[in-house]
């Protein structure tokens, strides 16, 4: 039983929309961190490429975190870390405890592997490390090992990017040159894998073309192999930075085709798709027909059931909040901090013809005290379904590797799914890294 | 080299370890860090987010606040979140970059009470350090800033302190121990600080005697007993070394003298049994193996604070390293299950989760030191 501090309105957590400022529906203050941890992090994100290892170098309480996600998805052995302490900020440097101490890790692992992700951090930062110097030294003592030159710097985030997308641009960096094979494609997309019958990717497989995508990976050379791909596609705003380097880089085409929810932006995308591979698009008619009858196939069965979504659930939650208001579902909550500049447009509209739609800070200190909904709503992502307080929720993160016209019938099956079976909301929510081994 | 860590995860940071010990004493903690930097105690260090509510915020430095010295936000931001929610308290808690740029966390903090009229204080973690380090700097500011001075003394009362979920992770840890101090007859004024209350701890100064049962106690017992002349008793009554540690109560109670009951007599033969952990739970549950079956047992200790907490013969751990060369020779270990990580084959471990190391992995098996009948111990202890 939850012992209560007290009972708080809910003023100063959420806004109508029609109120709210952008992108940034309320302002920064003091911030509360749920107990929900389903996206996934910069560690879970490296432990995707394959053999690599990871290297972090920071103090005892930035590294526990990091250290700890590894450890929760069993792969301990692919993370090690280098703890600063006092005397390294204050009399030595931070260059030689960080070359030492990797090269001291590296020296105790059983092999070499083949990358190593080096994530220094926020001090190395303040205290203007030298970080060519620390790379060329490590580079020297190890010429078998590529380092990649990762960042875990919060201290950044709100002003510059995000580790995530640094570390996204990082890989993608050591990807080498090679001669482009016209009919292979990467796709650089949400850390789960693309979802195999999406349009996209049928589109791809008609047209003889080889896919490659970084879950997929399962050797180091696969990676390397990105090389080779004659264009890249983006479906996640979160690789962009990378991608458009790494395009630049190598001379490649790239498109950036996100998983959308609007039809004429998905034809769109699909039309784009079709003049850079020269392929012929797909009957959309027959797709949207599809979509709506299962839309309203859904429909029919939630009925007035409030729909609570949230920005983890999806990288297009407000055109996912206004499309499902377009097909009559009483969405009545959206769970966002800051308002994307992709969706800039449904946000309009939805202050326009959905003005009471209220969208709810995750962090702000009420949400702390705030009483969860205790609700049977409908929610769409961890967020949503931990602050209603629901056990019909669809559990997903990152679109679940969704897209077009198949992420929007594949999101209705969920929804239908939730709405008919419970699931355990304290025991889902507070694993890391939705798709992730979890050893709790 | 001792900074590097080949696999083994590292402990809980003194973070986590300040922000826990004052999780249910109704004022409200503010790490002054990034966004998302809370993210780790919340995650791994915490177990009570679902049953406890709290007020435990993050102040979301950026680095232009940082690097211009911008404090006017977080203290704007602390004043308006406190007439919100009107804490019993304000603790302030430094992480690395406030700690490298000088940040004036005594002067903001005496700003804030100024403003506010609430007791605010700063915990001087800095994110370098273990959770008893700074379990134990908020516990010894709890001591100096919320209780109540009091020349009055109740007899037969006690006070637990240094009890947190990260080293008592059993939710049945508080209730148990409490069970055993009240079955011997004392009355348990305030537990430092699970299941207990602000006006718990506003009265500890009242408390005839006080119980460590941790290191992250230590630092609060000195200065209670330094200020009101409280005694304390070092240790946790488990297994067959509950009637010493009780024994010691009384003791303590009677003569006003401090008691370490594990600082006994010990078996002059070689270890039999090697264990890692806090030294004041390790060399607890130590005596009581000792007691039970008169075979030696080598306490490890892993965590910053043992200064006059190691018995003769057990040491100071730092780091990976240093663990797996003390390890190495351990026929029998008693650890947290991290630990078989680097271990070798030939050596049997007894598990002994402990959430400080190994968070939340073991979850669901979390012992309760005061029920050692449910522990993987039971034979021993």
């Amino acid at each position: 039983m939850l012992k209560r501090i007290g009972n708080h309105a809910i003023d100063d957590t959420a806004v109508r929309i029609a109120e709210a400022n952008y992108p940034q529906p309320k302002a920064w203050t003091l911030e509360y961190c749920p107990p929900v941890y389903e996206s996934w992090n910069i560690v879970h994100i490296g432990m995707l490429l394959p053999e690599a290892h990871q290297i972090y170098v920071c103090a005892d309480n930035c590294m526990r975190g990091v250290t700890m996600t590894a450890a929760e998805m069993g792969q301990a052995d692919r993370f090690h870390c280098v703890i600063i302490e006092e005397k390294d900020m204050l009399y030595t440097n931070l260059e030689q405890i960080t070359i030492e101490g990797v090269s001291d890790i590296i020296g105790k692992l059983p092999a070499h592997p083949p990358a190593v992700l080096v994530f220094t951090v926020c001090v190395h930062h303040f205290l203007g490390s030298d970080i060519d110097y620390i790379y060329r030294e490590l580079e020297k003592r190890f010429p078998d090992i590529t380092f990649i030159r990762c960042w875990m710097d919060p201290v950044m985030q709100k002003n510059h990017r995000m580790p995530d997308v640094t570390e996204r641009a990082a890989m993608l960096d050591v990807v080498p040159q090679a001669e482009p094979e016209p009919k292979t494609v990467n796709i650089l997309g949400a850390d789960l894998p693309h979802d195999a019958d999406s349009e996209l990717m049928s589109m791809l497989r008609g047209g003889g073309y080889r896919v490659q995508e970084l879950p997929r990976c399962s050797t180091y050379q696969d990676f390397l192999s990105f090389g080779k791909a004659a264009l890249n596609i983006v479906t996640y705003p979160s690789f962009l930075y990378g991608a458009e380097q790494f395009s630049n880089r190598l001379g490649r085409d790239m498109l950036y085709l996100p998983p959308v929810f609007s039809y004429e932006e998905i034809d769109r995308e699909l039309e784009t798709l079709a003049g850079a591979v020269g392929v012929p698009v797909p009957n959309t008619a027959d797709l949207r027909a599809e979509c709506e009858r299962a839309l309203a196939q859904t429909q029919a069965l939630v009925g007035d059931t409030p729909v609570y979504l949230d920005y983890i659930a999806h990288t297009r939650p407000l055109g996912m909040a206004r499309h499902l208001l377009e097909h009559g579902f009483r969405v009545e909550r959206v769970y966002i901090d800051v308002i994307s500049a992709e969706e800039e447009t449904d946000f309009q509209w939805l202050r326009h013809n959905h003005p009471d739609l209220m969208l709810f800070s995750t962090i702000r200190p009420k949400m702390r005290v705030l009483q969860r909904s205790e609700s049977n709503a409908l929610a769409i992502g961890p967020k949503a379904a931990y602050y209603a307080d629901t056990a019909h929720f669809v559990n997903m993160v990152e679109a679940g590797g969704t897209w077009g016209y198949t992420g929007i019938l594949k999101l209705c099956e969920r929804m239908r799914d939730a709405f008919c079976r419970q699931k355990d909301l304290r025991d889902h929510v507070i694993r890391k890294g939705l798709g992730c081994e979890s050893l709790i | 080299m001792k900074e590097s860590y080949r696999i083994l995860p590292v402990y809980a940071g003194d973070v986590s370890g300040a922000c826990s010990a004052l999780y249910e004493l109704g004022g409200m903690t503010v790490m002054h860090d990034p966004s998302g930097c809370n993210s780790t105690y919340n995650t791994f260090d915490e177990t009570r987010w679902y049953d406890k509510e709290s007020l435990i915020f993050l102040s979301g430095l950026t680095d232009m606040d940082a690097v211009m010295g911008n404090d006017k936000k977080l203290i704007a931001d602390i004043m308006t979140a406190a007439s919100e929610f009107h804490p019993e308290f304000i603790a302030l808690v430094n992480s690395p970059i406030p700690f490298l740029n000088g940040t004036d966390f005594p002067g903001i903090c005496r700003l804030l009470e100024k403003e506010t009229g609430i007791p605010t204080f700063y915990i001087p973690t800095n994110g370098m350090h273990d959770y008893t380090e700074g379990a134990a700097q908020a516990f010894l500011c709890t001591a100096k800033r919320l209780v109540e001075p009091s020349s009055e003394v109740i007899p037969g009362t006690v006070n637990i302190l240094g009890m947190t979920p990260l080293d008592f992770a059993a939710p049945s840890s508080a209730g148990r121990l409490k069970s055993i101090l009240e079955e011997a007859g004392f009355r348990v004024l305030s537990n430092w600080s699970v299941d207990t209350s602000f006006s718990d701890i506003r009265n500890s100064a009242r408390a005839a005697v006080n119980l460590v049962v941790s290191s992250s106690g230590l630092y609060a017992a000195e200065y209670l007993y330094k200020t009101y002349h409280t005694p304390f008793v070092i240790g946790i009554p488990a297994g067959c070394f509950k009637d010493r540690v009780l024994k010691a109560l009384e003791e303590a109670e009677r003569s006003g003298t401090n008691q370490t009951p594990y600082m006994m007599a010990r078996p002059e033969s070689a270890a039999e049994y090697t264990m890692i952990g806090d030294p004041v739970i390790a060399s607890s549950l130590a005596a009581a193996i000792e007691l039970r079956t008169g075979k030696g047992t080598c306490v490890l200790c892993p965590t910053e604070i043992t200064k006059g907490l190691l018995r003769s013969g057990d040491f100071r751990i730092v780091g990976e390293e240093d663990a797996e060369a003390a390890v190495r020779s351990a026929k029998t270990l008693i650890a947290d299950p991290m630990y078989r990580l680097i271990c070798s084959g030939e050596t049997e471990l007894l598990p002994l989760p402990h959430l400080a190391i190994s968070g939340r992995i073991y979850r669901k098996e979390y012992p309760d030191l005061f029920s050692p009948d449910q522990m993987s111990l039971k034979e021993i202890v």
